[in-house]
């Protein structure tokens, strides 16, 4: 196994994920075999919810500080120390002793913040939504538009930006409205195609997914095709970009965001019957259909929602769940939340590069996140020198 | 995170300063109230394909069943029908006289465990964590699993000799150990009825012995157990009562020495086969036989 050189390198001491559950004064050889150093316990205490939590403290201090750097970078930069005290004393409201301008205040409070938050957001919630779909469908390529969300969200995009419809109907909102429903849209189709007999085989969902994928994206080539001059806008969008952030769309995307977080967090002791098999699932007591129906509304509202405002962004669900398991836990409970948290982190710092290295001009964040991400995880692997579902 | 604490019912603390083993290990009780599964006239199959024809038995507390037969007779397919995960064309099966589709699969499992043959495990996951998963229906949704909980996976893991394994991944364990982890999550439902399609399948011969007499003595706590046999002798040596079933239709049942007779392993396995008591209690052994081979 990957992981078991890796934790008995240090001593077995780190308790992070299911070692936690091992014995005080135990340690694990290499072979994986645990032998007692004499007077301690034999038997720990289980992982509970408040030591599951104190674990993913690392993550979320990684996130506070790519928050902080992404606050203070940019075509200006802030100095760090101001950019803290002006978030402390105008967003968290501690009074501080700190002088800065009040051009410093915009660009971090009106120009940056919103734009740092919904990156957050989005890489959190994509980072959620591929994990949920990599256990569901027990398969490692499994990723948050795996169910038909980013071609329905593409082909709706696309209308509204090949026909000019914004301007035609005078509402911003139309374009990240179209995606949404266009996301939501193509996740119930294939459901409703998947669903055989009052029941819906994962695999067959999967095919689904799959065949009505390239038929929503070949459509959409179609439309780009037919109109080379608005070829550019919609090639953008696709790109994925937090360009045109503030916090309207802040504040459209975290309601379903928060909605979605909410049911697969719940969902997450059951999400890990679901990795044995659906009929082990079904014995140890799980409704299994409704299990899945759940799993899938709480992942597309995940996975819908920042799209719609901020385009295609690739990776960062196929990767965060993936290095949350390599570094953290298999375990859904542990998983979830530190995918979340690792998302974010990456998509924040993601987004400062792709607005930092070339400023004033932007490069589209999905392309970044590829290609810092990718290596990172090759990296990642390489040092693992072992794959990330079992041997 | 919301935490939801349960009532302990019986804290158990191992925090004795010298490592305890597993025989020094104080064994819980078992401690279940009886419960009764009974199938009426099941009709069952796949697709269109029925492969059970109007199977009907009962399975009391305390009764260790044993259910043989060929290839294809059907075996498996009636424990999923016992257990309530095959949709049944005609017949019912009823828990303590509920209708298995009227009670939540949650419900059932509290009740009923399914202990599978070589089923999927996730690879990362450590033996102990497989094993707490069977207190899965025992938890609320938001709950975690607590120290009754992890005393009770423990126990488990001790009473099918798999404690050293506990914090092994499952992906580095043999068959024959995945199956005692499997058969242990089974006993860390804690259910009154337990169903097993073969327990003792990659087991070496100390192991098939070891995993039924654990079998065994939680009957004879009072669970209510049927298991699936290739093996006749064992089912022979170990079961109250067997269920000879051939073509998804029982054809014997009774005490092992009057199902498993020559004639009716004849019958069901074909020729070449002959019966003879066991030389140290008389329980029937099944033979193959070489010159009616011939």
């Amino acid at each position: 196994m990957w992981w078991t050189g890796w934790r008995s390198s240090r001593g077995g001491s780190i308790l992070i994920g299911s070692s936690r559950l091992q014995p005080r004064g135990v340690t694990r050889s290499a072979a994986g075999q645990c032998r007692s150093e004499g007077g301690g316990r034999s038997r720990a205490s289980p992982q509970s919810a408040g030591r599951r939590a104190a674990a993913l403290l690392p993550l979320a201090a990684a996130l506070a500080a790519a928050l902080l750097l992404a606050l203070a970078f940019g075509s200006v930069a802030v100095p760090i120390g101001t950019t803290a005290e002006i978030v402390a004393s105008r967003v968290l409201g501690i009074p501080t002793s700190g002088v800065w301008t009040s051009a410093q205040e915009t660009i971090v409070l009106q120009v940056r913040l919103p734009r740092v938050v919904l990156a957050a957001v989005t890489g959190a919630s994509l980072a959620m939504a591929g994990a949920v779909y990599q256990g569901l469908f027990r398969n490692p390529m499994g990723d948050p538009y795996l169910l038909g969300v980013a071609p329905g969200a593409g082909l709706g995009a696309t209308i509204v930006i090949v026909f000019a419809l914004v301007a035609a109907v005078g509402s911003a909102w139309l374009l990240p409205a179209a995606a949404l429903v266009g996301g939501l849209a193509a996740t119930a189709v294939i459901y409703l195609i998947a669903r055989v007999d009052r029941r819906t085989p994962v695999g067959v969902l999967l095919l689904a997914g799959v065949a009505l994928g390239s038929l929503l994206s070949a459509t959409t080539s179609l439309l780009m095709l037919a109109r080379p001059e608005r070829l550019h806008y919609a090639v953008m969008w696709l790109f994925g970009s937090f360009s045109s952030a503030g916090w309207t769309q802040v504040a459209l995307v975290v309601p379903f965001v928060v909605v979605g977080a909410a049911i697969v967090l719940s969902l997450a002791r059951q999400l890990n019957l679901m990795l044995l098999d659906e009929e082990q699932a079904a014995f140890l007591g799980a409704n299994t259909e409704r299990l899945k129906l759940l799993l899938v509304v709480g992942a597309t509202l995940l996975a819908a929602a920042p799209v719609s405002v901020a385009g295609l962004i690739g990776f960062v669900g196929l990767i965060g769940p993936h290095a949350a398991r390599l570094l953290w836990s298999s375990d859904s409970r542990s998983l979830l939340p530190a995918s979340a948290l690792l998302g974010a982190s990456f998509l924040v710092m993601a987004d400062l590069f792709a607005r930092a290295a070339f400023a004033p001009s932007e490069l589209p964040v999905g392309i970044v996140s590829a290609l810092c991400g990718g290596p990172f995880f090759l990296l990642l692997l390489r040092r693992r020198k072992r794959s990330i579902f079992g041997v | 995170m919301l935490r939801l604490r349960r009532a302990q019912v019986t804290a158990v603390e191992y925090a004795s300063p010298a490592q305890p083993t597993a025989d020094s290990r104080p064994r819980l009780a078992w401690s279940r109230r009886r419960a009764e599964l009974t199938a009426d006239d099941v009709v069952a199959g796949y697709g269109g394909r029925m492969v059970l024809h109007g199977v009907s038995l009962v399975l009391t507390g305390g009764r260790f069943v044993g259910l043989v037969g060929p290839n294809g007779s059907g075996k498996s397919t009636l424990l999923r029908a016992l257990a309530g995960t095959l949709p049944l064309r005609k017949g019912s099966v009823a828990l303590d006289g509920v209708d298995l589709r009227r009670i939540s699969r949650r419900d059932i499992a509290r009740r009923l465990a399914v202990v599978p043959q070589s089923p999927a495990l996730p690879d990362t996951f450590t033996a102990l964590e497989i094993v707490l998963m069977g207190r899965s229906p025992h938890l609320g949704l938001l709950e975690s699993e607590g120290d009754q909980d992890l005393a009770i996976a423990w126990d488990a893991l001790d009473r099918t000799e798999a404690s050293h394994l506990a914090h092994r991944p499952v992906a580095e364990l043999s068959g024959g150990e995945r199956q005692r982890v499997v058969l242990a999550r089974g006993i860390a439902q804690r259910p009154a009825v337990m169903l097993l399609d073969e327990p003792t399948a990659h087991l070496d011969l100390h192991h098939q012995a070891e995993a039924m007499r654990v079998v065994r003595a939680l009957c004879d706590e009072g669970l209510a157990s049927l298991a699936v046999f290739h093996d006749l002798n064992l089912a022979a040596q170990f079961c109250d009562e067997l269920h000879l079933i051939a073509d998804g239709a029982i054809v014997a049942s009774g005490e092992p020495s009057d199902v498993l007779t020559d004639a009716n392993v004849r019958a069901v396995y074909g020729e070449g086969l002959a019966v003879a008591p066991h030389p140290r209690n008389s329980r029937p052994v099944v033979l193959v036989s070489r010159a009616e081979l011939e």
